[in-house]
């Protein structure tokens, strides 16, 4: 499968299960469609026959509220069967809105409180290197999440480990919760941030691009950890999402999501 | 204790590459032998409590026995849902090594007071939690948290934390440990408090009151086998722990108590009672202002009987 129809894939599951389930967030699914897409089709070493094999590499999403991408992508490439994203939300099933480990193959671990992924990201590349095995352990991070202290105790940590096999990814969306980042800290810039924390800091221009996400996954600098901000668009990929705070909070519904639809289909 | 702990880690770490040491800017002349002999295995992370707790948990994940050694509050209260969400829920196997438990720490103020954090950790989901009276009963602590897949907490006094234990006697922290029992009065005792028990209940004896005696260092999973044992046979169990009597020791065996049918013992919980500390003193001061030294022991047992 092309990435591109992969992360259109992702889109489709998204719009269907927040619509099904009337749950929110599916702009911050939208927001990082790409980046998983490109990681589990062109980046990721993993083996779906053996969730935890030990070689494979470690993909962590902290901002796990943006967990529809994870069970998308895995269901896709065939961690599990794509029937079973019918059961999220749903009572007594593991498909959390927050991603859950517990139940389903192929999620590293569960989080959901914003900061903590990445500090146990880091870890398991610190356990990497301390046995001295060759995986890289992605986490994907929300700019907004950035505000979270414990993101930079682990840059401060990551940098002084020269953990080299560590790739913080920040969805660069700009935007939060109640808005605009700007309008809550002094967060941006970001570049700078990052690379003063020691992390060799890539940006990338356009972080729904397939192409260019792909180039910045291999640029490395050995004994550097490294931190590829991608300007992503929060709702991106349907038109009247994008760059719009509701869709952090409201599912699509009625000719909304007949539009969702049709807009992605058009994308085939 | 904290210095017979980490030799007794060194110990295990010669015979299990995987056991990894993490400290979080403290434990000046009490790890560095252990950072000596396995400095591949030892992190300094820095002032940053909660990046480490759930570093440690990652490091878990990845097949590491990893003790995280910290003051009191710092790698408990500061990191809490760090613990929950990181370490509890995925049952990474960290095990938290905090010293100055309770009042050891007093002359610091109310922030180094460890008097609530047991308390904060007893729901979490598959947590052991310890809380040794002496070097022996804190290497068995050790010890079985080490044997056990999962998280762990082991509350430690300072330096010179009195030894309760003749050499001679095997200490095994998965059961109460009984000095004295009878069918009056019985004091339970958890953590190095234990000692002003002690000498209480050696006054007590002296003067004729048929009181026993309990040290659990274990509070979770408890010995609620011996709790019921002897709170079906006697009329007053008495808990002393340097903790909050809301949530930690005292609740525990109150909580196991009340779970009885039938003639069972009244409980009294001794420990701070719904309060912060706000003055400061010598732990032996402090454990007499809040009614936990042995003469506020003797006197409430007094009292009772």
């Amino acid at each position: 499968m092309e990435t591109k129809e992969l992360a259109r894939r992702i889109r489709k599951h998204a719009v269907e299960m927040t619509h099904a389930s009337h749950a929110s967030h599916i702009g911050s699914v939208l927001s990082i469609a790409d980046i998983v897409a490109v990681l589990y089709n062109d980046i990721l070493h993993y083996d779906v026959s053996a969730p935890k094999w030990e070689e494979r590499d470690r993909l962590v999403l902290s901002k796990g509220h943006a967990g529809i991408a994870i069970y998308a992508v895995l269901a896709e490439c065939g961690f599990f069967s794509v029937s079973e994203l019918d059961d999220y939300y749903q009572d007594g099933s593991p498909y959390s809105g927050h991603v859950s480990h517990k139940g389903v193959p192929g999620v590293e671990i569960s989080t959901g409180s914003l900061g903590h992924g990445a500090a146990i990201a880091c870890g398991m590349a610190l356990g990497g290197k301390a046995k001295k095995k060759d995986f890289h352990v992605y986490v994907i991070v929300g700019d907004g999440e950035c505000e979270e202290g414990v993101i930079w105790e682990t840059a401060m940590i990551a940098s002084q480990q020269h953990l080299d096999n560590f790739t913080i990814i920040v969805d660069a969306n700009k935007m939060q919760g109640m808005g605009d980042c700007k309008d809550a800290t002094a967060l941006y810039p970001l570049t700078e941030k990052w690379e003063s924390f020691g992390f060799h800091t890539i940006n990338v221009d356009d972080g729904n691009d397939v192409e260019q996400l792909q180039k910045a996954f291999k640029n490395h600098v050995p004994g550097k950890p490294r931190c590829v901000i991608a300007n992503t668009v929060k709702g991106k990929g349907i038109s009247f999402m994008e760059n719009d705070i509701l869709w952090h909070f409201r599912d699509p519904q009625g000719e909304q999501y007949e539009q969702a639809v049709r807009e992605l289909e058009a994308l085939r | 204790m904290r210095t017979t702990v980490i030799e007794q880690l060194k110990e295990l770490a010669k015979e299990d590459d995987k056991i990894a040491l993490i400290t979080g800017d403290s434990g000046y002349s009490v790890v560095e032998t252990f950072i000596e002999k396995y400095p591949e295995r030892c992190f300094n992370m820095g002032i940053n409590e909660q990046a480490t707790a759930s570093i440690a948990a990652g490091m878990a994940l990845e097949g590491y026995k990893v003790y995280v050694y910290g003051i009191g509050n710092f790698p408990t209260l500061r990191c809490l849902e760090q613990i929950r969400n990181d370490i509890c829920y995925h049952n990474a196997e960290v095990t938290i090594l905090a010293t100055g438990g309770g009042f050891a720490y007093g002359q610091l103020g109310m922030s180094h007071h460890a008097t609530e954090e047991v308390a904060a950790m007893r729901p979490f989901e598959n947590m052991r939690i310890y809380m040794p009276a002496d070097p022996k009963e804190a290497v068995s602590a050790l010890n079985d948290s080490y044997s056990h897949h999962g998280p762990a907490y082991i509350r430690l006094g300072r330096g010179h934390d009195e030894k309760i234990y003749d050499s001679s006697i095997k200490v095994d922290v998965t059961k109460a440990i009984s000095f004295y029992d009878t069918s009056d009065i019985n004091v339970f005792a958890s953590g190095t408090v234990l000692a002003e028990a002690v000498d209480a209940v050696k006054t007590l004896k002296d003067k004729g009151v048929n009181i026993g005696l309990y040290s659990f260092p274990r509070v979770k999973p408890l010995d609620t086998e011996t709790i019921i044992q002897v709170a079906e046979k006697c009329k007053t169990i008495v808990t002393v722990e340097e903790h909050s009597t809301i949530g930690g020791f005292g609740s525990a065996v109150a909580e196991t108590v009340s779970g009885m049918c039938g003639n069972r013992a009244q409980v009294v919980r001794l420990g701070l009672n719904d309060t912060f500390t706000s003055v400061v003193g010598s732990q032996a001061y402090l454990r007499n202002y809040y009614g936990i030294s042995s003469d506020k022991i003797l006197a409430c047992i007094e009292n009772i009987v």
